[in-house]
């Protein structure tokens, strides 16, 4: 009973939050729809696979709910097959790059002296970078170059790992300084030095005091870095270099409509609108989770 | 002051090194190769032919040779050839930098004029009306893809519309007058800026308004306020000249990102600018180009670094670049 009245009071929080609760509503509506992809193309009896040269660029219809695209696949269920690669990529690269935030941050805060200096270096360095145009060079490198073999190398799975890998590390460096900061005042309250004074490693304190009371900061991080990283898989994806046709992606999905935009413009609409929507609802959510959880923060 | 200059200059150049390394090595990884590429253009090559030109170019020689080579003619001032125009890097990058620095110059000129007022006035009432309007719209813009913002653009005000020019620069007759010639390159820069700036005014006014809200409720203003100060005296000569301190910081900073950032605008309008050659050069394995592009955005980047520390110095005095960095 009272375990849980600090989570009614985040809950309670985070309720007055209406852009927020609407937000979250959205997103599970998108992830439901997302995951039920297959069962949905099955029940419809479309194929999202299936071109169909004969019926490309076809009106909305209770067959194709949205239209066709210009190789005649159905576009409501590509949006959906999207989804899911946009929310995947955005959920992994988010977790990934807050872990190795989260962990790299502790680390220096709490060792500080020489090695805080160049993990900093090491971020600030990286926040110095022209991180777009160097990211598509990343996105550009042929791994079997490096010793990958070309049938791992040319798979579908690893192409997404390395989107994932890619986001991932634009994301690590905020979600470090928010944790070293934290960490630099957590480590001189009572409860860490107390633990210290009873004879704790450091990797102790780091893991059991330290990190658990950085959970809120890094909760609402990780959520506004979701927003941030599906918009920059989808401009990579969109760019060519990021998810590869056939396989959907919301970004993959509007290389082609700039020049289709005469004949189609509602393929240029909605896969943009869904990234919009999804990343302004990860935005909202964030700074819904920010008033719950850290209630003392400047921002409102 | 001027070891501070020194200190700082030392670091970046040492950050363009480092730069230039990384990058060398993983252009050296995309995909092609550039004597494949012209053996495969050429039925007459032989495999003999292939290898006279690796050897010619240094491609059989180990990568941190290579290097080596590259570096020390870079610092005599030869940057190389562009693959795809056959011209020097330098005479293709010199005037796309230039349309780049006009096109991201103009857009944070006017982000800024836009962003710096609405901020302040959704500050004036936290959690008002306005402050919920304002804080909408700066969701909106910064959750806005780019490259779909310019498609959007495009089939409005170009397609749908017929207003203004898809993309391009336009062409200039010769004999055109100077206002005409203005005329053309503003019609077609409209859209292009309006694209980059809209995604800026998003992270700037939300800068201003939390610089705001924070200065306005320091103990400065209740004590201008209680010995008389009017409140537009309050407003602009205390809280806003220290809420200028932080936000211009950001402002300088995010300029860096908003040079490399025009890539994708530059692509969408097909605007000549230094963001569409280095995306090209690495889709056409043009090497020394992208590499060139590259390390230019880069330096760009650490310029606005630098910026923002000077601007930090000079409008706060509490900042002394006296002090070496990190000290």
């Amino acid at each position: 009973m009272t375990a849980s009245r600090p989570w009614r009071l985040v809950a309670a929080r985070f309720g007055r939050h209406r852009l927020a609760l609407a937000s979250l509503g959205f997103l599970g509506v998108l992830v439901a729809l997302s995951l039920a992809a297959p069962w949905i193309a099955e029940w419809r009896g479309v194929d999202p696979t299936a071109t169909d040269l004969l019926r490309r660029f076809a009106a909305p219809s209770a067959e194709h709910w949205l239209g066709t695209d210009d190789l005649g696949r159905d576009l409501f269920q590509r949006l959906l097959e999207g989804g899911r690669v946009s929310l995947a990529v955005g959920l992994a690269g988010a977790l990934l790059s807050s872990i190795a935030g989260a962990l790299i941050g502790v680390v220096a805060g709490y060792r500080g002296g020489r090695l805080d200096e160049i993990l900093m270096r090491l971020t600030d360095g990286m926040i110095a970078l022209p991180l777009l145009p160097l990211l598509i060079v990343l996105a550009a490198i042929d791994w079997r170059k490096l010793g990958v073999p070309a049938e791992i190398a040319q798979s579908e799975s690893f192409s997404l790992y390395t989107i994932v890998g890619i986001v991932a590390l634009t994301g690590w460096t905020q979600v470090a300084r928010l944790v070293r900061a934290e960490t630099l005042s957590l480590k001189a309250r009572d409860f860490a030095r107390a633990a210290r004074a009873l004879g704790a490693t450091p990797t102790h304190i780091m893991w059991r005091h330290i990190l658990p009371n950085t959970a809120g900061a890094l909760t609402v991080a990780t959520t506004m870095s979701m927003g941030g990283l599906i918009l920059f898989e989808s401009t990579l994806s969109f760019l060519g270099l990021g998810i590869q046709p056939p396989s959907a992606s919301w970004g993959n999905m509007l290389t082609g409509a700039q020049d289709l935009l005469h004949q189609a413009p509602g393929l240029a609409v909605w896969p943009g609108l869904l990234i919009f929507l999804t990343v302004i609802a990860f935005n909202f959510l964030g700074d819904g989770l920010q008033d719950a959880l850290d209630p003392r923060s400047e921002r409102r | 002051m001027g070891r501070w200059v020194a200190a700082r200059a030392a670091g970046a150049l040492a950050t363009l090194l480092l730069m230039s390394v990384v990058v060398f090595g993983l252009i050296g990884l995309m995909p092609g190769d550039p004597v494949d590429l012209m053996v495969a253009g050429d039925p007459n090559m032989t495999s003999a032919d292939a290898a006279r030109l690796r050897a010619l170019y240094g491609l059989d020689r180990p990568l941190h040779e290579r290097y080596l080579a590259w570096a020390g003619k870079a610092l005599q001032g030869e940057l190389g050839f562009s693959r795809s125009f056959g011209r020097p890097v330098l005479e293709i990058l010199w005037p796309r930098l230039g349309n780049t620095l006009l096109l991201a110059g103009l857009a944070f000129a006017i982000a800024i004029v836009v962003a710096l007022p609405l901020g302040m006035l959704a500050a004036r009432r936290p959690g008002g009306r306005v402050d919920y309007l304002v804080n909408l719209a700066c969701f909106a813009g910064v959750s806005a893809p780019p490259f779909w913002l310019a498609l959007l653009m495009i089939t409005l005000f170009a397609v749908a519309l017929g207003w203004l020019p898809a993309g391009g620069m336009g062409d200039v007759p010769t004999q055109a007058s100077w206002s005409d010639a203005a005329l053309i390159r503003a019609r077609h820069l409209a859209l292009p800026v309006a694209t980059l700036a809209l995604v800026q005014i998003g992270h700037y006014t939300r800068f201003m308004r939390a610089a705001m809200i924070e200065a306005l409720r320091q103990d400065f203003m209740r004590t201008a306020r209680a010995k008389g100060v009017s409140e537009a005296r309050a407003v602009w000569d205390h809280a806003f000249a220290n809420a200028l301190a932080p936000v211009l910081t950001v402002l300088a900073l995010s300029f860096g990102g908003l040079f490399s950032g025009a890539l994708i605008t530059e692509t969408m309008f097909a605007w000549p600018g230094t963001g569409k050659a280095i995306y090209q050069a690495i889709l056409e394995n043009d090497f020394n180009l992208a590499l060139v592009g590259l390390l230019i955005a880069t330096l760009a980047t650490l310029l606005g670094n630098l910026l923002a520390d000077l601007a930090q110095a000079w409008v706060d005095p509490r900042v002394s670049l006296t002090a070496g960095p990190g000290a």
